[in-house]
């Protein structure tokens, strides 16, 4: 879209967001040249003054315990990346039916839906705990992705999405072709979706990638942790260890990359409209 | 519309299966708890000694009425008045400076108070938890060098800030994010015309920008509300940097001690239920004093 914009520059403006910038990038600055600090220097050179052991940090946190930070780091990719394309998955099939047809109990479901948006987590972490304890399902991979793929947010956009992006009469032309509804869906339907599903996906991955919370409870096996959970792990270690601290700052580092590449890749598709379907209603 | 009989249904399954077994049935099975407790019988040792009583509502007169509770609702509540206004208000100020595209910056400042949003609040937590310690902090070194003097960030006074700050700093760019989006949709029609009458950029801002995106703003406010409520991640992490965080610092942490330290997952449904439904109060109670269209309506 293209918008006129109004005249000239504004000398507060630039200062105003620049301010904003800053705040945001100081951590991100700091954790870098923190990174580089051996643990005397972490304490006693100026904090924004880099050194030069940044290749010694990560060869020590790579030695720690033969690499159970790379393992975490592969946890945690398996955990978001499976489960937000299953949470997607999940997400677009019931969206494209609540969209597309008409059935028997289908505002019940979309009311059960919107309900599922406003439940807090804090309800769900510890019976969750509880009944997959007794599936004997806890302290497993599955204990960490199932819970993650239902996602009340995912179908409620993806029903916004198959609303605004499929029109009826390709669904239709479809079925007079002898599509069956799978097919239609799949073939018709999905690609239709596709720039919507990238961010539904993007937005489950980011929200996996950081939980704390559910891993924390559901694991007790730390060859399983996230990295979120791995890294309060060694920071509750390094309150006893202090030569833990540069392991903790360096994974800090490392484990905060690959999201921010995605960011960086993946930047047109945050469009997140999170009343999509009001400002059109 | 198709209206084909069985197809809808098994389109719906998976996500039905999954809501019933990890949001309805853990909701069902939290308010049933609540309404037990355990009795220890004798020293409370060998098979027997540990039964299950019907409480009824008693294990929420003991959450209620427990001060370490309370106080965590407390700080929680204030927690919230600093961290909703602040973030989004932060978050609509930069929205609205990035659409009116009045500065070159634009796509750099964009990017760069979007990018916390990439890094997990544990990580979060953990860097400004070391820009926080006295012999680490920049801030400190600052404000020491030009002879002011630094305040201690972890104090008792000040460490409710300090949380403050990181869920601020986590939350703002996202919340810009969408708010900037909903912006981008509006016809540059309407500010074009309001700006030949003779609006100033601030008056179009407010009077013509802010009630086109009500409705993302709305959104914003109820979600951020619902995680500042829960807040746990944040001070599960400073933790370990200070000894001002208790381990019932938050309503959600006193859950969790209640449950996995203290072995009383009665106790520990009860407040989740209490915090639960206080969440939904708030929620529901703010939507509709809004006269919220924002959500849930039929299209």
């Amino acid at each position: 879209m293209s918008t006129t914009r109004g005249n000239g520059a504004s000398p507060a403006a630039t200062v105003i967001l620049l301010l904003g910038a800053a705040y945001c990038l100081v951590p991100v600055l700091w954790v870098l040249v923190a990174s580089s600090k051996s643990l005397d220097e972490l304490f006693s050179t100026f904090t924004f003054a880099p050194s030069t052991h940044l290749l010694d940090n990560l060869a020590e946190l790579s030695a720690y315990r033969d690499g159970l930070y790379w393992r975490w780091m592969a946890n945690t990719a398996l955990y978001a990346g499976v489960g937000a394309l299953a949470s997607t998955l999940v997400s677009a099939m019931a969206g494209f039916a609540l969209a597309k047809y008409e059935f028997p109990g289908k505002k019940s479901v979309f009311n059960l839906v919107l309900s599922g948006v406003l439940v807090p987590g804090v309800i769900l972490a510890i019976p969750q705990y509880l009944l997959l304890a007794e599936a004997g399902l806890t302290n497993t991979y599955w204990s960490v992705l199932l819970p993650s793929v239902i996602s009340p947010y995912g179908i409620y956009l993806c029903r916004i999405f198959a609303a605004a992006a499929v029109p009826s009469e390709v669904l239709e032309a479809a079925r007079i072709d002898g599509a069956g509804d799978w097919r239609s869906f799949a073939r018709v339907a999905l690609p239709m979706m596709r720039s919507g599903l990238v961010t539904v996906f993007l937005f489950q991955f980011v929200a996996i990638w950081n939980n704390f919370m559910l891993p924390y409870i559901m694991l007790g096996d730390d060859h399983l942790y996230p990295i979120t959970v791995g890294l309060n792990g060694l920071l509750n270690q390094g309150a006893n260890q202090p030569a833990m601290y540069t392991s903790v700052i360096t994974g800090s580092l490392v484990s905060i990359v690959p999201l921010i590449a995605l960011f960086l890749t993946l930047q047109r598709y945050w469009r997140v409209d999170l009343a999509a379907g009001a400002v059109k209603a | 519309m198709l209206a084909r009989a069985r197809a809808p249904y098994a389109f719906l399954a998976p996500a039905l299966v999954l809501f019933a077994a990890f949001l309805a049935a853990p909701i069902l099975y939290t308010a049933y708890l609540s309404l037990w407790k355990v009795k220890v019988s004798g020293l409370g040792l060998g098979p027997d000694a540990r039964t299950e009583v019907w409480a009824g509502l008693g294990q929420y007169a003991d959450a209620l009425s427990e001060p370490d509770f309370l106080a965590s609702v407390g700080r929680v509540a204030l927690y919230g008045l600093i961290v909703v206004p602040v973030m989004l208000g932060g978050a609509l100020l930069f929205a609205l400076l990035l659409d009116a595209g009045r500065t070159r910056i634009g796509p750099f400042a964009r990017i760069s108070i979007f990018l916390p949003y990439a890094v997990p609040a544990v990580v979060a937590s953990l860097l400004w938890g070391f820009l926080y310690l006295p012999r680490v902090s920049p801030f400190v070194w600052v404000l020491e060098h030009s002879g002011i003097g630094a305040p201690n960030l972890f104090s008792s006074q000040l460490v409710l800030y300090a949380v403050a700050n990181v869920a601020i700093w986590g939350g703002t760019g996202f919340n810009m994010i969408v708010i900037y989006t909903a912006l981008r949709a509006i016809p540059s029609e309407l500010s074009e015309s309001a700006r030949i009458d003779g609006a100033s950029e601030l008056q179009i801002a407010l009077r013509v920008k802010v009630p086109i995106v009500r409705p993302s703003l709305i959104m914003t406010f109820v979600f951020s509300l619902i995680a500042t409520l829960q807040v746990f991640a944040e001070p599960m992490n400073l933790k370990p940097l200070s000894n001002t965080i208790s381990t019932t610092w938050s309503p959600l942490m006193t859950v969790y001690r209640d449950a996995f330290t203290r072995n009383d997952i009665h106790s520990a449904a009860a407040t989740s239920i209490i915090i639960a439904v206080a969440t939904f109060a708030l929620s529901f109670g703010f939507l509709k004093l809004v006269g919220n269209r924002a959500f849930g309506q039929e299209s």
